[in-house]
């Protein structure tokens, strides 16, 4: 091998760890290009949505099933860990451990009985499950502080050193979506992982692969609904009030969206539709006003011409492309 | 190593198989063979757990299979094709054959998340073996190529490569010269006699007769969701029930 196919070879094997070091320094350094306690807010914002949306890409993209409640499991993990911590006086990361547990038990309870049925039962179970959920916080204030929220949550802390500022969280955070994103590269990279895209393409192919069908997505659910817990425990703790305007159904939906300009199955997408889709606001004013109405609008575009979510169906069309390409060569 | 007993089958009132009974031999090529609609692809469904018979039963190795679920009568070592290709678009050429390793590959979500080293060894050994198996089908330069893009003849071979590369002690084959063209079912019958050789056992269904009588050891007739005839090739190319039902009804096509 010559030098330059080594090094190709080199590029080609750790591809994915090569962009996650990049991105891993990027945002090693991005606090010190831009220091400004906004941006840093929006971008840790980002982090925390980026937690959900690549478990809920997981169970989208590869159990092949719709979600309508993740706002419910990321409200579970906030309240969770603000009712363990204040009320019960728990120490914060025990509480968020515990909660997620908690949460991994009624991801289970839900997941099993609806998996079980195919069509989309689970959409709607999910979204009882997120109205009946979004129902108590309302109802229940001597718990939940009711409509008007609940104050006075404590940040995460070491020892003695708090992450109470910007650019703390955004070490924390970015640390912890990173963790998320690498554990889930290493999911979908391993037997595993072909297993559920095997799921995604075809059910009954897969079970007679060896694949247990029923199994996997719930799996996969519970997977991705620890994710969504973890990251409510992180978002109470990092802006110190929660209410629950922070988890109806329509924060639900718009998590979906997230994972379908992403792109069914993509890891990668996953940072980006969570980084579009809670920046947009920012961009635009008349976004903002009419917030939903554009969502709805991406949602009906995006899959009417791809089905496969934004960024993947457009690497599709381009890995299609060049395959072609590649294959008139060789026959030429 | 295979027996049916009196398996039958309805949809929704109308027999699609009826007491069909016989035995698939270890080491051997059993073909299946019928005209369309006899019911040779409800048979294979039926036996890998896609469809539930509606009696009789099905024995593998001596164990009843037919109330498994189709994930575990895979993992006893029973790999089929599809006769209506069903490969997954969006994967590699590569990727699609390592679901065929599927059984081998570990199904533990957490131990793949933290990707140990055991794990990428044995995704390395794994790697390697499918690649041999897309050697043997000639498509080892399309590895990497998505499925999508092959022609239909590298798609069924692909297939044929998911469907051996685990060893699987029973390979149920649907069709798997269907729609190709002379070159390539020949490249194919080759692979099917290699695996013969090798000790694989296999059960055949295709329309092909010049394959089905160079390969099998034995044959069974369906018509009609009936078994109406079973032997060597030779004998069963004799029976005169086959002649009226099958072969009869191609002459008078050809
Ligand atoms: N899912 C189903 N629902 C209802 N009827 C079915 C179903 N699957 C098959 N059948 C019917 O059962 C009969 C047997 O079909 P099957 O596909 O097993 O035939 P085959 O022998 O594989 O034919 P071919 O050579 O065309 O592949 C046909 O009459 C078919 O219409
Ligand atoms: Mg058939």
């Amino acid at each position: 091998m010559t030098d330059r196919q080594k090094f190709l070879y080199f590029i080609a094997l750790h591809r994915t760890g090569l962009w996650v070091t990049a991105l891993s320094l990027l945002l090693l350094v991005f606090p010190l290009v831009e220091n400004n306690p906004y941006t840093l807010g929006l971008t840790n914002l980002i982090a925390i949505h980026a937690i959900v949306v690549l478990g809920l890409n997981l169970f989208i993209g590869y159990a092949g099933q719709i979600s309508l409640g993740h706002a419910a499991f990321f409200g579970l993990g906030a309240y969770g860990s603000a009712i363990a911590c204040v009320t019960f006086g728990l120490d914060s990361w025990l509480a968020m451990l515990l909660v997620a547990g908690l949460v991994a038990l009624v991801a289970l309870l839900v997941g099993i009985p609806a998996l079980r049925l195919t069509g989309h039962y689970l959409a709607m179970a999910t979204l009882g499950l997120n109205f009946v959920f979004h129902t108590i916080l309302l109802q229940w204030d001597q718990m939940t502080g009711g409509p008007s929220g609940f104050y006075g949550i404590p940040s995460l802390s070491l020892g003695s050193f708090a992450f109470d500022d910007e650019l703390r969280l955004h070490y924390l955070l970015w640390g912890l979506a990173l963790l998320s994103l690498l554990l889930c590269l290493n999911l979908v990279r391993s037997g595993v992982g072909r297993g559920l895209s095997a799921l995604a393409g075809d059910e009954i192919a897969a079970a007679a692969l060896g694949v247990d069908t029923r199994r996997a997505k719930v799996k996969v659910f519970v997977l991705s609904a620890v994710l969504a817990s973890v990251a409510g425990s992180l978002f109470a703790h990092t802006y110190g009030f929660i209410s629950p305007d922070s988890f109806g159904i329509f924060v639900s939906t718009d998590l979906v969206i997230m994972v379908v300009i992403g792109g069914m199955g993509s890891i990668w997408g996953s940072l980006f539709g969570a980084a579009l889709i809670t920046l947009l606001p920012e961009w635009m004013d008349l976004f903002e006003t009419y917030k939903d109405f554009v969502h709805g609008g991406i949602l009906v575009l995006v899959l009417m011409f791809l089905p496969q979510g934004l960024i993947t169906g457009l690497l599709d069309l381009l890995r299609v492309q060049l395959a072609r390409l590649r294959q008139k060569n060789v026959t030429a | 190593m295979l027996r049916l007993e009196q398996l039958s089958k309805n949809f929704g009132g109308l027999p699609a198989l009826s007491q069909v009974s016989f035995e698939v031999f270890p080491g051997q090529v059993t073909a299946l063979i019928g005209p369309n609609g006899a019911g040779k692809s409800t048979l294979i469904n039926c036996m890998t757990g896609v469809l539930q018979p509606s009696s009789g039963r099905v024995l593998f190795r001596g164990a009843a299979i037919s109330s498994l679920a189709a994930h575990q009568i895979a993992r006893c070592g029973i790999a089929r094709t599809f006769q209506n290709l069903k490969l997954f678009p969006r994967l590699s050429v590569l990727d699609n054959v390592l679901t065929g390793l599927t059984c081998e590959a570990g199904s533990s979500m957490v131990m793949a998340m933290l990707r140990l080293p055991y794990l990428r060894h044995r995704e390395r050994r794994l790697r390697l073996r499918a690649l041999e198996a897309l050697d043997r089908f000639g498509l080892g330069d399309k590895a990497d190529w998505p499925a999508a893009v092959l022609a239909y003849g590298d798609k069924k071979r692909v297939e044929l490569a998911r469907a051996t590369v685990g060893n699987p002690q029973l390979i149920l084959l649907d069709e798997p010269v269907a729609g190709l063209n002379a070159a390539e079912t020949a490249a194919v019958g080759e692979q099917l006699h290699l695996l013969r050789r090798a000790g694989h056992t296999l059960l055949l269904i295709e329309h092909d007769m010049d394959l089905v009588m160079k390969l099998a050891d034995q044959v069974v007739v369906l018509d009609s969701g009936q078994k109406i005839a079973s032997g060597t090739p030779a004998e069963v190319r004799r029976n005169p029930r086959v002649l009226e039902a099958y072969l009869g009804c191609m002459e008078a096509t050809a």
